[in-house]
């Protein structure tokens, strides 16, 4: 077949001990936005990398434009017109867009540089595919979506054909999200084929026109978007059906746990970002916040957590009040706190999993007696939870670091889960996961909620909060604005609330 | 198979000093051949004066001793996140602290020694404490304060010796006998060096540094929040408490790093004019032991060793002493250039693939 742009067949490619790519083959045609699906660790990238000439396969064949190649460095792909957008950019953040883009085939006139015809040149690709990138900002000063599109930039600069996005939304927003998939669709009217890595099912029947699916290593087969839906994706890469709508039963709310009353908090430069704020959440039930991302959710978090002081207002835990207490002592009270940031808040990422196990509690007993530690017990409290939480790791004595995000993220949640708090606040707990282990970690919030426990679930994803939640908290500007049942609301409502609108029914306190 | 060797953490640890050690031993034998010095010759003559001798083995450890206080005290503080530059400072009051503990107590023998170690460990540890309360408390950088410390150290113990100790010939007063390290046993089987029991102060120091923080839960948190602080905020530690902590005992091994000179080597305090540059080596020490205690203590013996044996290289093989300072600073380059080593390593195992 000569339609097809690249196909890989059958490749393989091991590391040490493991086997990263088991005979897979991917097609893509020429001007199609193919997709290429997996979860977390399945290979995707190592097997983009072969394509774009960082690996070398031990099997299979490459041919790019119907011709056999060999791809030995990422030059060589340039060459054949592929481009790749990694998943960290690779961006010098003192230079400029134009400098970064001509990096490493600076054209030269008369022996310099010629930065104004590179500048040109980049502010015409700009234009055409609709990037709008300032040639001459300095990349320190751009925001994230705006480093991916030099990224993309780069690749059309050098002539790429083929371009390879490696989860370039993972960290966008999602008005960001929006602004890339239309270029996505500008690129492809241009006669350009894209392979979009990603394990976001909305994504792909979104923008996608065929989808290639691994899973472990192991090449399952392509289909035809339209011809598929959510559900047959997630259990082609999963492996198993996959539920997105958690099953739950009707939730038994009984005595207030968390009562928080007219709390106000300042952010960073002493605003006050939550403002007056007034909220209860009850044993055995979830309760969500809903709200778009910068209307105190961060702050209000901290400020219940003790990690950032209150100015006026109470927090208070079963009756008792934790208003400012150190951090430590809140702890105790009885919080567990799935933090937003899980590299930066979560997990000491130089120390092991099984250290990490004990963040909160490596100064009682057992761990500690009289402030020496019990690395014994500490390693089978880890080596118990990574069984229990199905934390994939090679033993508790691997750096944190080394687990990919899913695997972290189960492992806070088996942390935080474990010290049986009575309230547990899950900040975004899903975040850049995949379907499986999203399953996971909400099946696993709800059965927190029916073992009588309050969960305070904050999350930017309007999905995720009708689903899991019993009762939604919408927050705007640093105050609940309205308590919805998520029952009887639906998307378009609650977005409307988040933007500051008024609800049309009345019956909101 | 060589992949893996270069994928192990802990075995790259320990090969790149090693290494470095031995490429800056090369390197200097090169120099020395530049020289029109004869290398064989002039490393006969340096390892005879680092343990050619009974007393050059003496004269090695006790030249070792305050090293591994110094190291262990940079290397304490940097397993916790920072830097302690001011160990030379911190060391200069612990000295002129146990010798005046030692001149002016009349206690009965051992104990006067650890009373005098422990007023060591007490000023240098204050000495640690005021850059490490500057940063939790205004987020001064340490290694300002730090370096200006060092020279409020250095004038002050020299203010204070003139003013309250002074003996005369720039010195301060002999610490009393029961108040010193040192030991004609130890003297006596080494035939003759100023061997003294420091050495056994250092292991003890190497010991409870290894033990703090691999053992105990405050070094978890010390280490805890060295690595991350805003996980160690939200696990609950005081990070400011934490960061005042790690300084204080950083700059308790540096002082009594200062007793070591103080009880051991020289009985008394001279009036410096400039530093000992003990505090600083301190930090090629820590670098080259990889702020490891074990680590410390060899790499502490073979830059004692290598200093001792100075003199002698220069007196058999006529080398100038000045090449073992370039030795030393060559391998340092080499350890801090390890991570050089390590790509071309693993370059060469991908291509033997
Ligand atoms: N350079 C490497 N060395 C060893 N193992 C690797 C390397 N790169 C990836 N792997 C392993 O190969 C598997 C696939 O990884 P990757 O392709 O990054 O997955 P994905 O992009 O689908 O999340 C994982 O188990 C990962 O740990
Ligand atoms: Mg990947």
């Amino acid at each position: 077949m000569q339609d097809y742009v690249i196909e890989m067949n059958n490749i393989r490619k091991e590391f040490p001990g493991i086997v990263a790519n088991d005979n897979i083959t991917l097609q893509v045609k020429k001007g199609e936005i193919h997709a290429l699906l997996g979860e977390n660790g399945a290979g995707k990238s190592t097997l983009m990398n072969v394509l774009f000439g960082l690996y070398q396969p031990e099997k299979g064949e490459i041919k790019v434009k119907g011709k056999q190649v060999k791809i030995t460095d990422p030059n060589v792909a340039n060459r054949l017109g592929i481009g790749m957008v990694h998943q960290h950019f690779m961006l010098v953040h003192n230079f400029t867009v134009t400098e970064n883009i001509i990096l490493g085939s600076e054209p030269t006139k008369g022996g310099k540089i010629n930065i104004e015809g590179a500048a040109q040149k980049v502010a015409e690709l700009s234009q055409r595919y609709g990037l709008s990138v300032d040639p001459h900002a300095k990349i320190e000063d751009i925001s994230v979506g705006m480093q991916q599109r030099v990224e993309i930039l780069k690749t059309l600069y050098r002539g790429a054909e083929i371009l390879i996005f490696d989860e370039p939304t993972a960290v966008l927003t999602p008005q960001e999200i929006h602004e890339l998939i239309q270029i996505m669709h500008k690129l492809v009217d241009e006669g350009k084929s894209i392979i979009l890595i990603t394990h976001k099912l909305k994504e792909i029947m979104e923008v996608c026109d065929r989808c290639t699916v691994i899973r472990k290593g192991v090449g399952i087969g392509t289909v035809n978007v339209a011809e598929t839906n959510p559900d047959q994706l997630a259990a082609l890469m999963v492996g198993r059906e996959v539920h997105f709508k958690v099953e739950k039963k009707e939730a038994t709310p009984k005595d207030v746990v968390l009562e928080i009353d007219q709390l106000v908090v300042h952010d960073a430069r002493d605003i006050p970002s939550v403002n007056g704020l007034n909220l209860q959440v009850k044993a055995g039930e979830i309760l969500g916040i809903a709200g778009v991302d910068g209307n105190g959710q961060t702050e209000l978090i901290e400020g219940i957590t003790g990690l950032r002081k209150v100015k006026s207002g109470s927090i208070k835990i079963n009756g008792k009040d934790i208003t400012n207490l150190p951090a430590r002592k809140i702890t105790e009270t009885g919080i567990g706190h799935i933090p937003q940031d899980r590299h930066k808040h979560g997990l000491v990422l130089d120390y092991s999993i099984g250290a990490n196990m004990v963040l909160q509690t490596y100064y009682q007993k057992p761990f500690s007696n009289s402030g020496i530690l019990n690395y014994n017990r500490i390693y089978e409290k880890a080596k118990a939870l990574i069984a229990e939480y199905d934390v994939r790791t090679p033993s508790e004595y691997t750096p944190a670091r080394a687990l990919s995000g899913g695997n972290q993220q189960k492992a806070i949640i088996a942390r935080e889960v474990d010290r049986s708090p009575d309230i547990l606040i899950a900040a975004q707990p899903t975040r850049g996961l995949d379907v499986g282990a999203i399953e996971f970690i909400h099946s696993r919030l709800i059965e927190e909620r029916d073992k009588g426990k309050a969960v305070l679930l904050i999350s930017f994803e309007l999905e995720e909060v009708m689903n899991v939640s019993d009762r939604i908290a919408v927050i705007y500007e640093g105050r609940i604005v309205a308590i919805v049942n998520p029952k009887e609301t639906t998307e378009q409502e609650l977005g409307l609330l988040m933007a500051g609108g008024k609800r049309e029914r009345e019956g909101v306190k | 198979m060589m992949q893996n060797i270069w994928k192990n953490e802990r075995l790259f640890n320990v090969l790149v000093p090693v290494i470095s050690a031995v490429l800056g031993m090369l390197a200097g034998a090169i120099i020395m051949v530049l020289g029109n010095y004869d290398p064989v010759v002039g490393f006969e003559a340096l390892f005879n004066g680092m343990f050619g001798s009974p007393k050059a083995i003496g004269e090695t450890i006790r030249a070792a001793s305050p090293l591994i206080l110094s190291g262990l005290a940079v290397g304490f503080a940097f397993k916790t996140g920072l830097f302690n530059i001011g160990v030379e400072g911190q060391l200069l009051v612990g000295w002129l602290a146990s010798v005046w503990v030692g001149y002016a107590f009349d206690l009965p023998g051992v104990l006067h020694v650890i009373v005098s170690i422990l007023a060591a460990a007490i000023a240098g540890g204050f000495w640690g404490m005021i850059p490490g309360y500057l940063k939790a408390k205004f987020k001064v950088h340490e290694v300002i304060v730090t370096i200006m410390l060092n020279y409020v150290a250095l004038y002050v113990t020299a203010d204070l010796i003139k003013r309250y100790l002074y003996a005369g010939n720039e010195k301060s007063y002999r610490i009393k006998e029961t108040a010193s390290l040192s030991s004609s046993f130890l003297s006596e089987i080494t035939e003759g060096s100023r061997l003294h029991w420091g050495i056994a102060v250092a292991i003890i120091a190497a010991i409870i540094m290894w033990f703090i923080l691999e053992k105990t839960a405050m070094g978890y948190e010390l280490k805890s929040v060295g690595y991350n602080q805003h996980a160690s905020m939200y696990a609950g530690m005081n990070v400011s408490k934490n960061v005042v902590l790690s300084m204080t005992i950083s700059g308790a091994f540096a002082g009594i790093a200062g007793a070591m000179e103080g009880l051991g080597t020289f009985q008394n305090m001279t009036v410096l004019s400039s530093f000992t540059g003990t505090g600083f080596d301190g930090i090629a020490v820590a670098l080259l032991g990889a702020n490891n205690a074990f680590g410390i203590i060899l790499s502490s013996l073979l830059f004692g060793g290598l200093n001792t044996a100075a003199p002698q290289m220069n007196f058999d093989a006529n080398v100038p002493s000045e090449l073992i300072k370039i030795i030393i600073s060559l391998i340092i380059f080499f350890v801090a250039s390890g991570y050089i080593i390590r790509v071309i390593a693993e370059r060469f195992s991908k291509e033997g693939k």
